[in-house]
């Protein structure tokens, strides 16, 4: 066990160089630079051009700056935002909270409805339900995820008036100092009545749409997983015992079926940050996704770097612990 | 009055390619205490017979008999969850993969005190204790670590020992052994059917052994019902049935064995069991019988009464000789 963590966690090394490498060429393969794109269609002078750029480094040659971008992130420096000159690792902090609220409701969304529906889809194969389930899956997972939240926002939201149209909360009636960058944390915390339940109204359409798409690769998943299980010969044992469906079904045969579940849950991660940077695009909501785009927009070099730097890091990272996650619950390879 | 009693079992599957007949009009009777084995080659619906009394068919199987009964109970008029109360308690499986019967995510602690959590009034130190003790009465040594371990830390015949644990770990009163040795080792064959067959005499449980060992069959059983393509062919008390077979079937089984009585696996004779699509019009084993007339394959047979073994023959046989064969319809 110990030996497969350490192999595993050296692993991700040579994930984390490729992915510095990369950043670094991706971000520059966008024309234009952080001063072009400040100064717009105004223009400049070119010796301004010039000593701008001299300041910020950008005259130098490409690979020094790549060295010393490397040499910066091995030391945990990401930098300093081109265009607002606070660290990016403070700016990060500052918006990840909100990123990883959507994400993890998005998620818990896709977990809370995908599996029960997967398992009570393979119970009753073929029935009305499966075909339903199954329908609504492909859907789900072909539905592209701008075109959804703007249909979510036009039905729930504006023809039915039920939930907000965009941000975290309403700030006309509510105003409190952020303690933990949760929302639903920070607004029980502020005492205000009626807060909380803001923050929540606020949390449900992204989270539908951004667990989307994780909620159909889940129901399937759980759904073939369970399908066969429940022809395997221990499940025949339990029920042999005389034990109640319930407990043939949601114990013995749900526990064998997950293992494979809990890894493209995991394996969903890169997809639900990936979708949160579109959710919060559409949702005008204050998270690392929104802050991303504009980064784009204004090639804010060190913004980005960092950024995708850091988004990939806890991608990288989840993954692993799901490796682990999965040694853990898998006795076989536990004990192997 | 016998423990279990089941008159004209039949078993149906719904299939890609129509509805497919896999038990067909079977009986058996066991009384407590005692040891039926039945026999046939693989495919001849012993297995779904058994499972169709557990209850454990899948749902795409059509359960239907004129008589199903268990220690007095109808099973077949028990809702689902009294007659969940019966199997695991009263009435007990044990597998033919132990390998692959084990739930791979618990320790075999946790299921085998699972089933006496279902069925038995013990507290949590009383079912360790009862667990320990069936370790050990299955010959498993080392028992308090051994309901620790993981399924895949057994052996096979460990696993099968394990099973053999649980389906006594309430007490039953039938148990049913589904080819209890054929996944394992031959070198570990003999010491798990001694260990069950000494435990079944300890207990006075009755059992039910499916098994393809003929030679086990001679020394141990007491009835013996030989099956054919779902059918049940012949019927008779061990010592009838290895002196004078009557059904032409049996009779091939026996005389295709190396040494009679003695033989360790089930002889194989001429000819394969009938498919779904290759099912002859009259007898099923009209194409592989020595006997065979024109009767024979064109109408189904008739069951034979108690004398003649319940043999489902046209012309069942004493003494090796076809009896009551019309003078005109010479043997092909
Ligand atoms: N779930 C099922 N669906 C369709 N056919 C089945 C199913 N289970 C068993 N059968 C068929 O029923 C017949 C009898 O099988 P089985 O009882 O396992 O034979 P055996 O005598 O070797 O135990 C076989 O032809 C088998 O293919
Ligand atoms: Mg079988």
């Amino acid at each position: 066990m110990f030996r497969f963590f350490i192999r595993r966690v050296a692993l991700t090394l040579p994930t984390f160089v490729a992915l510095m490498f990369v950043t670094f060429v991706a971000v520059r393969l966008v024309p234009g630079d952080p001063i072009e794109a400040r100064t717009g269609e105004r223009g400049i002078a070119p010796e301004r051009l010039a000593m701008l750029r001299h300041e910020l480094g950008l005259d130098r040659p490409v690979w020094q700056q790549f060295l010393d971008y490397a040499n910066g992130i091995v030391h945990g420096d990401f930098g300093v935002s081109i265009v607002t000159k606070t660290p990016v690792l403070h700016e990060f902090a500052i918006l990840f909270p909100a990123t990883l609220e959507l994400t993890l409701c998005g998620l818990i969304f896709a977990i809370v409805l995908g599996i029960p529906a997967g398992v009570i889809a393979a119970v009753k194969r073929g029935s009305f339900f499966d075909h339903s389930v199954m329908t609504v899956a492909l859907t789900g997972y072909s539905m592209p995820i701008f075109w959804w939240g703007l249909l979510l926002i036009m039905f729930m939201s504006e023809y039915l008036g039920l939930t907000p149209v965009s941000g975290r909360m309403d700030l006309i009636n509510y105003y409190f100092e952020p303690v933990t960058g949760f929302m639903l944390i920070d607004s029980l915390l502020s005492g205000q009545e009626g807060a909380f339940g803001s923050a929540v109204a606020h949390l449900i359409l992204p989270s539908i749409v951004l667990g989307t798409i994780p909620l159909a690769v889940i129901a399937r998943m759980t759904r073939s997983s369970m399908l066969e299980v429940l022809g395997e010969d221990y499940v025949r044992t339990a029920r042999a015992k005389g034990l109640s469906p319930l407990r043939v079904v949601g114990l013995h045969a749900l526990r064998n079926a997950l293992i494979p579940v809990v890894t493209v849950i995991g394996l969903q991660t890169g997809t639900l940050l990936a979708g949160a940077v579109l959710t919060e695009t559409i949702f005008a909501w204050p998270g690392v996704g929104k802050w991303l785009i504009e980064s784009i927009a204004r090639r804010d070099y060190p913004a980005l770097q960092g950024g995708i730097m850091l988004i990939s890091g806890i991608v990288i990272l989840v993954n692993l612990i799901v490796d682990l996650t999965y040694v853990a619950i898998n006795p076989r390879i536990r004990h192997g | 009055m016998s423990l279990l009693s089941i008159r004209n079992l039949s078993v149906t599957f719904a299939t890609g390619r129509g509805p497919f007949r896999a038990v067909d009009k079977v009986d058996l009777d066991v009384a407590t205490g005692e040891l039926v084995a039945i026999v046939g080659e693989s495919g001849s619906g012993k297995s779904v017979a058994m499972l169709a009394v557990m209850g454990l068919l899948p749902w795409t199987a059509t359960v239907t008999a004129d008589r199903l009964s268990f220690d007095g109970k109808d099973l077949l008029a028990l809702s689902p969850r009294e007659r969940r109360k019966i199997i695991g308690r009263d009435l007990a499986m044990i597998f033919q993969e132990p390998m692959s019967s084990l739930n791979p995510c618990f320790t075999v602690g946790f299921q085998l005190r699972e089933a006496m959590a279902a069925h038995l009034d013990l507290d949590k130190a009383a079912r360790q204790a009862r667990a320990i003790e069936l370790l050990e009465l299955v010959g498993i040594p080392e028992p308090e670590r051994r309901l620790k371990a993981f399924p895949h830390q057994l052996s096979g015949g460990m696993s099968q020992r394990v099973m053999i644990a649980m389906a006594l770990a309430c007490r039953p009163k039938l148990i049913i052994a589904d080819e209890p040795t054929t996944a394992l080792d031959v070198t570990i064959q003999a010491q798990i059917l001694d260990l069950l067959l000494r435990l079944q005499k300890d207990s006075g449980v009755g059992l039910v052994l499916i098994t393809h060992d003929m030679g086990v069959v001679a020394e141990t059983a007491q009835r013996v019902c030989v099956h054919y393509a779902g059918q049940q062919v012949e019927m008779q008390p061990t010592r009838g049935l290895f002196r004078d077979p009557h059904h032409p079937y049996t009779s091939a089984l026996l005389a295709a064995l190396p040494e009679r009585a003695s033989g360790r696996i089930l002889p194989s004779i001429p000819g394969v069991v009938p498919g779904l699509a290759d099912r002859p019009a009259g007898c099923l084993f009209s194409p592989r019988c020595r006997f065979a007339t024109q009767t024979c394959r064109t109408i189904p047979p008739p069951r034979a009464g108690a004398e003649l073994g319940y043999a489902l023959c046209h012309t069942p046989l004493v003494e090796g000789h076809p009896r009551g064969l019309k003078k005109l319809e010479v043997p092909a």
